[in-house]
């Protein structure tokens, strides 16, 4: 005679709880969102904090050291907790507009690019041919030729009271399609070959549902780890034209202080705090778009083999 | 077969110019910007002469450099003088060449990027094959990790941050450019030393940036090669470990790396020039920092075709070492 146990029905945990385990298993990726969640955290706290108009120039007594280091003071954290620049603006609020300008520019540039990438790749793998040859071509030519001269003889060419942040993110994204298409391309020619995808095609399944109903969803993880990886490239290569005297000079781009700190000779001159903030935060945003993009390719293709 | 191989990469090397030289021709031409207008206008406001002779003047200048000619005959010409490496006139400094200026800038610059480029793949590779090999000490390979940190952060930061605590707090180096003041620039001994003492910084700020690319893509290429049936094989034979480690191991994995090493140039050299430019050295990148500054358009548009060319040169030139480096290529 047999009795009926009545198990209990299996305990499913929470998606919050899979995700924190997940992120202790894929440590990069854990650490890279902490640093970016400190960041938005910043900006978005520093918004309610600061007066906008204090980011641009004579707004403020200018030349101030930062009071936020005098933990001891009354009045802490001070007037200027992070000091304020030689054209006078006030570098908390410049910090603020600054990284929310960087992070503009990374997040659009590095869509758009991504979207580029996808569809060429896609058209260069999947219909192969004459567009194969010439996509492939113009990445080869391309790939030694180094993508930051060209920038500056996009940028230089334009009148500099024209660029703006949308302008820089546009010639960012000129030249920073190849990467993302040669990855989507390579994905997909060998996809196309898969056993899932023949099937389809032998049930009468046409070009567009394979695209979009077989390839494309599988293709989802390379894509937002494309993403990630552009807008790293995105943000760096901004960075790099506006620390040469390129940017919107008007703004306060990360870049552009450093810039303008650089030429006012701040360390000669003892404000130490005018570089130092903006490439404090420019490490963190680097190191924070490294770490998710180690983490994510971790995530797109878990076979490889992890080496520590 | 081997000079077909070498036509073939000449001729992509001559594509890459062309193009390069193609781009620099026709996107400023697109933009509304005329250079010599605008370097003369300024030259009007600062109280040259009358603003009215303006257009006289820039009427001359342009028949001069031949802008007035049609686009596809400036094109041919352009292309020409490109051929015969004639980059044209300074606006700002005008009677100097920028042949003339990228030769005198061009020794601070090779000496920056020949220093750190050699020391940051010798100090990456070792640290990455050490890291890898299992036999290896393991305060050897903690001593990798703090490099793979810098990975992601661009050379011109960890100057920054140099700057600020070595020059600026510890006032160990100097805060920037090329020599002390007031000490006349001769060949004598003090003066050489005073020169690579204001190079330190600037060369450790661009090694500390591109060691830790080198130490992760060495340590992978090391986990890939000890799997291999020759490594195996030469453990089973009894060799010992130093000679495995050089001959077996290191030797092969260093293979690709030397591809990556001229894929890396073009990023080392862009950092380059944006390190000079922050510590005012007096090389390329200052200099194009200064012609940026001064809207000095033929010495941006000369120095970039320049850097341009050299990277793809330097790319083509590696490939030509592959033989020399991996015997199997040579069959080909």
């Amino acid at each position: 005679m047999t009795t009926l146990t009545t198990t209990a029905p299996p305990i499913q945990p929470s998606r919050l709880k899979l995700f924190g385990g997940y992120l202790r298993r894929n440590k990069s990726l854990g650490y890279g969102l902490g640093i970016l969640l400190f960041l938005i955290l910043f900006t978005a706290i520093g918004f309610f904090q600061i007066k906008p108009k204090a980011a641009y120039p004579l707004a403020v007594r200018p030349k101030q050291p930062p009071s936020i280091l005098d933990f001891g003071a009354k009045d802490w954290p001070g007037k200027y907790p992070m000091g304020s620049d030689f054209f006078g603006r006030d570098m908390h609020a410049v910090m603020v507009t600054g990284m929310w300008q960087t992070a503009l520019i990374g997040v659009l540039a590095g869509a758009a690019g991504t979207m580029i990438g996808v569809v060429l790749g896609f058209t260069s793998a999947y219909f192969g041919g004459i567009f194969d040859m010439a996509i492939k071509g113009i990445c080869q030519i391309l790939t030694p030729i180094p993508v930051f001269m060209i920038q500056i003889i996009i940028a230089s060419s334009l009148d500099k009271r024209d660029v703006t942040i949308f302008t820089m993110a546009w010639i960012v994204v000129m030249l920073a399609w190849m990467g993302p298409t040669l990855v989507i391309r390579s994905q997909v020619l060998s996809m196309k070959e898969r056993q899932f995808v023949a099937v389809a095609k032998l049930s009468g399944v046409g070009n567009g549902g394979i695209i979009f109903g077989e390839i494309l969803p599988n293709l989802l993880p390379f894509i937002a780890a494309a993403f990630v990886s552009q807008v790293f490239g995105s943000v760096f290569a901004s960075f790099y034209l506006a620390i040469v005297g390129l940017g919107p000079l008007r703004e306060p781009l990360l870049g552009n202080i450093i810039w303008g700190a650089q030429s006012q000779g701040a360390f000669f001159n003892g404000w130490w705090w005018w570089p130092i903030w903006p490439a404090t935060a420019m490490v963190l945003i680097l190191s924070a778009l490294a770490l998710i993009n180690m983490g994510m390719d971790e995530l797109a293709n878990p076979r490889v083999r992890r080496t520590e | 077969m081997r000079l077909r191989l070498i036509l073939r990469r000449v001729a992509f090397l001559v594509m890459v110019v062309w193009a390069a030289s193609t781009i620099t021709f026709f996107v400023p031409r697109l933009s509304n910007r005329n250079p010599i207008r605008e370097r003369f206008a300024e030259l009007s406001r600062t109280g040259g002469f009358a603003a009215a002779d303006l257009e006289v003047i820039v009427a001359s200048y342009n028949k001069k450099f031949g802008l007035d000619k049609p686009l596809l005959q400036q094109y041919t010409d352009y292309i020409g003088s490109i051929a015969r490496f004639d980059l044209g006139v300074s606006l700002s400094r005008f009677p100097m060449t920028v042949t003339q200026i990228i030769y005198n800038s061009l020794p601070w610059t090779i000496s920056l990027l020949f220093v750190s480029a050699i020391l940051s793949f010798v100090i990456g590779n070792l640290l990455g094959a050490v890291a890898a090999w299992p036999r290896s000490p393991g305060w050897l390979r903690a001593f990798a990790t703090p490099f793979i940190m810098f990975t992601g952060v661009p050379p011109v930061l960890l100057a920054i941050f140099l700057l600020f605590f070595l020059a600026f707090k510890l006032k160990l180096f100097p805060l920037g450019q090329a020599y002390s003041t007031g000490i006349a620039p001769d060949w004598s001994f003090k003066f050489m030393l005073d020169i690579m003492w204001h190079q330190v910084l600037p060369a450790i700020s661009m090694i500390l940036g591109s060691v830790g690319g080198w130490v992760l893509s060495m340590r992978g290429m090391g986990v890939t090669i000890q799997g291999e049936d020759y490594v195996n094989f030469a453990e089973h034979k009894g060799l010992d470990g130093r000679t495995i480690f050089r001959n077996y191991y290191l030797r092969n994995a260093l293979l690709p790396q030397v591809t990556g090493f001229a894929l890396a140039l073009g990023s080392l050299i862009t950092s380059g020039a944006v390190v000079e430019g922050l510590y005012a050295l007096p090389g390329l990148g200052s200099k194009l920092g200064e012609a940026i500054r001064a809207n000095d358009f033929m010495v941006i548009y000369g120095i970039v075709l320049f850097i341009t060319m050299s990277v793809a040169t330097l790319m083509v030139l590696v490939e030509f070492l592959y033989p020399f480096l991996d015997p199997r290529i040579k069959q080909e």
